[in-house]
């Protein structure tokens, strides 16, 4: 059963290996590019599923790589890097990265990865309802449920949850969340989100202080499990 | 001492000083000559000329003298006022003081010289003594988990068919094990070289203290021992640099974690103090060496029989990543056993009113 292609762009031999030999394993195809101007043609000519890119590629820098494919390519991009400084990753997200990993990474956690950002690509305007676990919001009568019990959020709370709910397994920035939920003018206003979040993991968290589905993603955003 | 040090590099400032020494010291005795008489006058110049003579470079020294002994004439010597002397003993201690002081302060001055280079090499030595201690320690904290994968991999494949299941895991796990730690170990290495590097600087943003211990205990499982968060209910959020504080207690927790017994518990406590964000790390292990508490903050400094693991880092980059905001870290034995770490870090608060929301 082949769950769909994926298009790997990494100048490390050693790093394509791994993650042929990983992705093949678990059914995806693989194609395989050394560097950002073959990796371009691969994702015009194959249409890929999903694209795991490499930052740091010997012809062009990866962040710009990013921003070219992203002019066009509507599917998801993973970026899987070195570079583990919270700035790279807030301008990769930035740039239109659907996820970010840093090297060295965990096999189990880029398969779960690539899960939920092909779950993405799936039109999700359509569901009703998103589940997770225990929760499960009614998007059409806004109601949100723990344990089949009806939890009373405010409107604010509401939609920053649907929000990080309808990216499931995704990080999003605190910018990006800032601007989707309280306007442009709010894009450095953390303590709204910090407050809100903590809010949201108080009502609906089994244990606010270790998070199941709020998680945290030290200086770059949250992800929602 | 500044001055001493301003005096080092200023040659000018020497003669100023020098002369103005002996011009006053002249002056005093002038005012004394019937009571004490020009030849204890000679002796209480040469004895300024000798004290200069530590702090100031042979030549201003030599000049210094040479002022001192004409000064002594001009003054002193019968008949005043003139630089003519007119008795040969006159003459004769003339000359003698001339050469005593010129040869003091010489003398001194070599003196000095010689000490300070012999310091500067002893300095030198115990630089590359530390130096080989770090490469040392980093040579066998990196070798070791590269021998471990090399090793491990090696026995895997050459006798795979005659290897017990249950020994092929445990090699898996080793591996894992050398991975993980060659990882935290050049994480170490490039947090110190980052925090040394003159590109470093702060990200301050607002951070819920609460959420980052948090963080650092669902990071740190370990199954033989328990790490409580023990804080007051409603904390301001703090504006610091969230990542590097997660760091710093991350780093704590974990020695604690590496060298307190299975068994033992480790409480962080949260709090705002005077204008400080205030985080306390207490363990109920065996605590320090009474005299090593604040030499366990230094760079790649490790207490003597410890168990191999570790570069000696991760508490000196928890103290630059503290100072780098401005605080402090100490150490200190609590009565009942173990160690308590105390982050002082003083930071701007916020509280936000929920009600504006709805």
């Amino acid at each position: 059963m082949n769950k769909g292609e994926i298009l790997i762009i990494d100048d490390e031999p050693q790093i394509r290996k791994l993650l042929k030999i990983v992705l093949e394993s678990n059914d995806y195809k693989v194609v395989q590019a050394v560097d950002g101007m073959e990796g371009l043609h691969l994702a015009a000519n194959h249409s890929p599923e999903l694209i795991i890119l490499d930052l740091g590629l010997p012809d062009r820098n990866g962040h710009e790589i990013l921003k070219d494919l992203r002019n066009w390519f509507e599917k998801s991009i993973i970026i899987l890097s070195v570079l583990d400084s919270e700035e790279d990753i807030v301008k990769a997200l930035d740039n239109g990265a659907t996820d970010y990993l840093t090297k060295p990474f965990r096999t189990g956690e880029l398969l779960a990865r690539i899960r939920s950002s092909m779950r993405l690509n799936q039109n999700i305007e359509l569901q009703q309802t998103i589940c997770a676990d225990d929760l499960e919001i009614d998007l059409t009568s806004r109601n949100v449920y723990k344990d089949k019990e009806m939890v009373k959020l405010t409107s604010t709370e509401y939609n920053l949850l649907v929000l990080l709910a309808k990216n499931q397994g995704r990080v999003l920035t605190h910018q990006y969340l800032l601007k989707s939920i309280w306007g442009p003018g709010a894009q450095t206003e953390t303590q709204y989100l910090r407050v809100f979040i903590a809010q949201l993991r108080k009502k609906l968290e089994k244990d606010p202080n270790k998070p199941q589905h709020f998680i945290t993603e030290s200086g770059v955003g949250y992800r929602f499990l | 001492m500044e001055l001493v040090k301003k005096l080092e590099n200023n040659q000018s400032l020497q003669y100023i000083i020098g002369l103005g020494c002996i011009f006053l010291v002249s002056l005093i005795c002038y005012l004394f000559i019937n009571i004490i008489g020009y030849h204890v006058v000679a002796l209480i110049l040469l004895l300024a000329v000798s004290v200069l003579a530590m702090f100031l470079e042979t030549f201003p020294i030599v000049i210094i003298a040479i002022a001192s002994a004409l000064i002594w004439n001009f003054l002193f010597i019968q008949p005043r006022s003139t630089l003519s002397i007119t008795t040969p003993e006159d003459a004769l201690l003339f000359l003698m003081y001339f050469v005593v002081a010129v040869m003091n302060g010489v003398f001194t001055s070599r003196i000095r010289k010689a000490e300070a280079v012999a310091r500067q090499r002893k300095e030198k030595e115990k630089t590359l003594q530390l130096y080989n201690t770090m490469l040392n320690s980093l040579s066998h904290e990196l070798k070791t988990p590269i021998s471990t994968i090399i090793g491990a991999v090696d026995t895997l494949k050459m006798n795979s068919g005659k290897i017990s299941e249950d020994n092929k895991t445990e090699l898996y796990s080793e591996i894992e094990l050398a991975g993980n730690r060659l990882y935290r170990q050049v994480n170490n290495l490039l947090s110190m070289s980052r925090l040394e590097s003159n590109f470093f600087r702060l990200q301050l943003d607002w951070y819920d203290i609460k959420e980052i211990v948090n963080t650092v205990i669902v990071n740190n499982p370990k199954e033989s021992h328990k790490i409580n968060l023990l804080s007051s209910e409603d904390l301001p959020l703090f504006k610091i640099d969230g990542p590097l504080i997660e760091q710093v207690i991350h780093n704590i927790v974990h020695n604690a974690l590496e060298y307190t017994p299975a068994g033992s518990e480790i409480n962080i406590s949260v709090n705002f103090e005077a204008g400080s964000l205030v985080i306390q790390i207490c363990d109920n292990g065996r605590g320090f060496p009474e005299d090593k508490l604040e030499q366990v903050f230094e760079k790649f400094y490790r207490l003597p029989d410890t168990a191999t693991g570790g570069t000696g880092l991760g508490l000196s980059i928890a103290r630059g990543f503290t100072n780098a905001h401005n605080g402090t870290i100490t150490l200190e034995n609590l009565s009942s056993g173990g160690a308590k770490f105390t982050i002082s870090i003083p930071a701007e608060v916020t509280t936000l009113n929920m009600m504006q929301d709805e």
